[in-house]
């Protein structure tokens, strides 16, 4: 997954995910089906209009549907801070390429180009312009310096149901502690969260196999004093060191 | 705050507000640096960076607002963004006149060539034929669908307009391409209708609605090659961020005002130009033409100088 790396003025680096090609394409899928059903009640509603004549009610539909498949993008993303309907469905949004604010000089230009980016047909242009550059952008965004991003639904790790808050030996020791959560794999961590809120789903021999090997990494880490980890189970020791490196 | 932020986009912080954020923000980037150096749950490190994310949005946004449009500030800023750019305008206007020159001296040495370079099947007639049909018809051939007619022509000229300021992001082949094509068109035209001898016609016809519709092209064309510009950055020590950022204001100034002009080319091609003597008198409809074109050149020329 590609991803943009922005350093703030203070030296924090955070990094953003970008959307891939695929995901934008099905976003859009879901644009152009508003689109064609807002065509379509516009054109029962023009039919409304037949009192006021027939030429005037065609003149009137084909105006609403121009404007509307123009400013559809500029109007949503403006108002949704960088989202449309379809974006806001994939958790996708437009931002500026520097990770500021949009603005509605970049709304507009980013639209108006996709002209150039549908052609010759289906977004082939703005498809191979986003394979193409380092940021997944196509040419509109390279005019309006704009990324999409796709944001993650972020949810804050479930330590309670994981590791349920008891006496936990290790972080009787907070430097050992610490030094367990600077040598730790990230990976690792999440192996064993993983294992521990599915433990009881394994059977008995792979649970106390899975265990020991997790336990035995952890201990390769830190050696914690014997009287910390006297009587403790692979899967205690497991359960404490998750809830150590969180410390909670 | 930022859940708030993205619910209602309008709302505006207080100074206590702004204060609370940017202490949170610096407490979460703080958090966010101890996260590079504690190793922890990729979960953990992904949340605290989109915070640190939406709020650095919001805090380092520096360039200022534009405020609420008006109406005033609009029409002023088109011919101010017009003037900035003249180069690229009569860039855009010799492009055109270049393909005017083929197409004219193409269908003056080959009038087959007419079939090729015209587009519209309508124009394919000789013109003494057309002449004749339309100067001769009794009734209004437009009858009943001179609105959506008219119509049909504004959704048409800008799009035709916006794809050429857009084509400028291909380093500017793209409008130079669409600029010297409808040049060709217009110059075919002019050789078909002036060699036949109908140069009143064709004054009558074109000069009502070309004169606003030709130059707003023209204006799609020179948005086109600021773009490109921007894009190449010829002897520009700025970056091409930089560049584009700086022009993004005047191209869509310019692309507005075009499409504003576009909208007055429609309704004057499909209820005037289509009318010939006798019904509207050639003398009139190219003084009503050359009258638009005046006003325009005084409104470009002159408006929003302070």
């Amino acid at each position: 997954m590609r991803a943009l790396r922005i350093e703030t003025p203070e030296g924090v680096v955070f990094s953003l995910h970008l959307a891939t090609p695929v995901l934008r394409a099905l976003a859009w899928s879901v644009d152009a089906a508003v689109l064609i059903a807002a065509s379509l009640v516009m054109g029962r509603a023009s039919g409304t209009l037949a009192v006021i004549g027939a030429d005037w009610a065609n003149a009137i539909a084909t105006l609403l549907y121009f404007v509307s498949s123009i400013a559809y993008g500029m109007a949503f993303e403006w108002y949704w801070r960088g989202q449309t309907l379809g974006k806001r469905l994939f958790s996708l949004r437009v931002v500026d390429a520097q990770g500021l604010r949009l603005r509605p000089a970049q709304v507009v230009l980013r639209n108006l180009l996709r002209s150039v980016d549908f052609l010759p047909g289906a977004y082939l242009v703005g498809a191979a312009a986003c394979l193409l550059t380092r940021k997944c952008q196509r040419l509109g965004d390279l005019a309006a310096n704009t990324v999409v991003l796709r944001e993650t639904k972020l949810l804050e790790p479930d330590v309670e149901r994981i590791a349920p808050a008891k006496y936990n030996s290790l972080l009787a020791l907070p430097h050992l502690a610490a030094r367990l959560r600077t040598r730790v794999d990230p990976e690792a961590v999440r192996i064993a969260a993983a294992a521990l809120a599915l433990r009881d789903g394994y059977d008995p021999p792979a649970r106390v196999e899975l265990f020991a090997e997790l336990a035995g990494y952890f201990r390769s880490l830190v050696e914690f004093p014997e009287a910390a980890v006297e009587g403790l189970t692979d899967e205690q020791y497991v359960r404490s060191a998750v809830r150590a490196i969180y410390a909670r | 705050m930022l859940d708030k932020l993205r619910v209602e986009p309008g709302w505006r912080m207080s100074i206590q507000d702004v204060q609370r954020l940017h202490y949170l923000y610096e407490r979460c980037s703080a958090d966010l640096v101890r996260l590079d150096t504690f190793s922890t749950e990729p979960l953990l490190r992904a949340y605290v960076e989109s915070l640190v994310s939406r709020a650095y949005a919001e805090i380092h946004e520096t360039r200022a607002r534009s405020g609420k449009l008006r109406w005033r500030t609009l029409v002023a800023a088109f011919p101010r963004a017009f003037r900035r750019h003249l180069g690229a305008f009569g860039l855009a206007v010799g492009l055109t006149l270049l393909g005017c020159s083929f197409g004219w001296f193409a269908v003056r040495a080959d009038p087959d060539s007419k079939a090729v370079l015209m587009p519209f099947p309508g124009l394919l007639d000789p013109p003494a034929t057309r002449v004749a049909r339309e100067e001769g018809a009794r009734t209004d051939r437009l009858h009943g669908q001179k609105a959506s007619f008219s119509a049909m022509l504004m959704t048409h000229n800008i799009q035709v307009t916006v794809m050429t300021l857009a084509c400028g992001v291909t380093w500017g082949i793209g409008t130079v391409i669409l600029l010297f094509y409808n040049g060709v068109i217009l110059g075919a035209i002019s050789a078909d209708y002036v060699g036949a001898g109908y140069t009143r016609f064709l004054a009558g016809w074109l000069l009502p609605h070309g004169a606003i519709e030709i130059p707003a092209i023209l204006l799609g064309g020179q948005a086109g090659l600021v773009l490109a510009g921007a894009v190449i950055g010829w002897g520009e020590r700025a970056s091409r961020v930089d560049r584009l950022r700086r022009v993004a204001g005047d191209l869509l100034s310019i692309a507005l005002g075009a499409a504003a002009l576009l909208v007055w080319a429609g309704l004057v091609e499909a209820f005037v130009s289509q009318y010939h003597q006798p019904v509207l008198p050639y003398g009139l409809k190219i003084a009503f033409g050359l009258l638009e074109l005046g006003a325009l050149s005084i409104f470009l020329a002159r408006a929003g100088r302070v």
